[in-house]
């Protein structure tokens, strides 16, 4: 099942980059499709970023990932790299559950 | 008041190469890193080895990889993780249409090129400007960044594999802060921050509700109606795309 879901994403991810290629730019030239299309990705990684820290399965929970996050918005205020952001986000949360 | 200021006169090409050249390899160098936690992440998730360079190979785009393995991790199935990765993914068709006739690419070229389409080869393409700087941008980014993401990819996966429990190493908080850094960079502006908040206060509201994976994929869409129907066109006119390498967000 995760290979069909790698395949199937990955054959979308080309199409959808060799559609913008390949279509005329009148198709998508609309002012609206191209702020929706703007905006889209903005709303699904802020949902991925809430679920991901506070979604456990189908209850949430307040747990060491919400104090990972919260080392990323510093880090991220700070203009730290992406790996530095990642990996100091990990380390909070391990260093919290292994203090109990 | 203005006072008209003589032109500069253009560099000569070699000399716009040679900056393009290494504009594109300091990219390729900056976004490959983040390869390494795609990868550790990936296989973390349940993913194998295999399957996660598969994913860096051929879907190519980061913030759509993230995704796929974010849902699944969180207990999504593997439908609701392939729809969230392809809604996240369509943006680079935005992105072909603007580089389409900078490139003029046909044939086995375009097919080629379609490929290394993702944010980071647009935004060095479109910040040039002249037409042969872009094309330069264009490859070079890409292929820097094709080439490096690949090999850090396969480093994070075997790397993380050799590790152990995945949450021992807080590494579930880091999938959080990976799309709290993908997300980063695009926050400029009123309405992407109202839509990054609508969004997520759906997402947690519903997950109680709905299947792991489905509140994202509603969230997502439901954000984008709404504040698309509130915000004025004036507003809208706001945002503007992404004309400038932005490091913070992986291709």
């Amino acid at each position: 099942m995760i290979w069909a879901a790698v395949l199937a994403t990955s054959v979308g991810c080309y199409l959808l980059k060799l559609a913008g290629l390949s279509v005329p730019a009148r198709v998508l030239a609309s002012a609206r499709v191209r702020t929706a299309a703007l905006l889209l990705p903005i709303a699904l990684l802020a949902a991925l970023t809430a679920v991901q820290t506070f979604g456990h399965g189908q209850s949430l929970a307040l747990d060491a990932r919400a104090a990972g996050l919260a080392f990323a918005v510093v880090a991220l205020l700070l203009r730290a790299p992406f790996l530095a952001v990642v990996v100091g986000a990990a380390a909070v949360a391990a260093a919290l559950r292994a203090l109990g | 008041m203005s006072l008209p200021l003589p032109p500069l006169p253009p560099l000569p090409w070699a000399d716009r190469r040679r900056v393009v050249l290494r504009n594109s390899l300091g990219v390729g160098i900056a976004v490959g890193t983040y390869g390494v936690s795609f990868g550790a992440l990936a296989t973390t998730s349940g993913l194998s080895v295999a399957q996660t360079c598969a994913l860096s190979v051929l879907a190519f785009t980061g913030g759509s990889q993230f995704a796929l393995v974010g849902v699944l991790a969180a207990g999504g199935s593997a439908l609701s993780g392939t729809l969230t990765a392809l809604l996240l993914g369509s943006r680079n068709t935005l992105y072909g249409l603007r580089l389409a006739p900078l490139l003029g690419a046909h044939g086995i070229r375009r097919a080629v090129a379609a490929q290394l389409v993702i944010d980071e080869s647009t935004a060095m393409a479109i910040g040039q400007d002249d037409e042969e700087s872009a094309r330069l941008a264009f490859w070079s980014t890409g292929l820097a960044v094709f080439i490096l993401w690949n090999i850090a990819t396969a480093v994070g996966a075997l790397g993380a594999t050799a590790l152990g429990d995945p949450k021992k190493l807080g590494l579930d908080a880091a999938v959080g802060a990976a799309f709290l850094g993908l997300l980063w960079p695009r926050l400029k502006g009123r309405v992407p921050w109202l839509t990054a908040l609508v969004a997520a206060a759906v997402a947690l509201a519903l997950t109680p509700v709905l299947a792991a994976g489905v509140p994202v994929l509603v969230a997502g869409v439901v954000a984008v109606a709404v504040l698309f129907r509130s915000a004025s066109s004036a507003e809208a006119g706001e945002i503007v795309e992404p004309d400038e390498p932005t490091p913070g967000s992986p291709a």
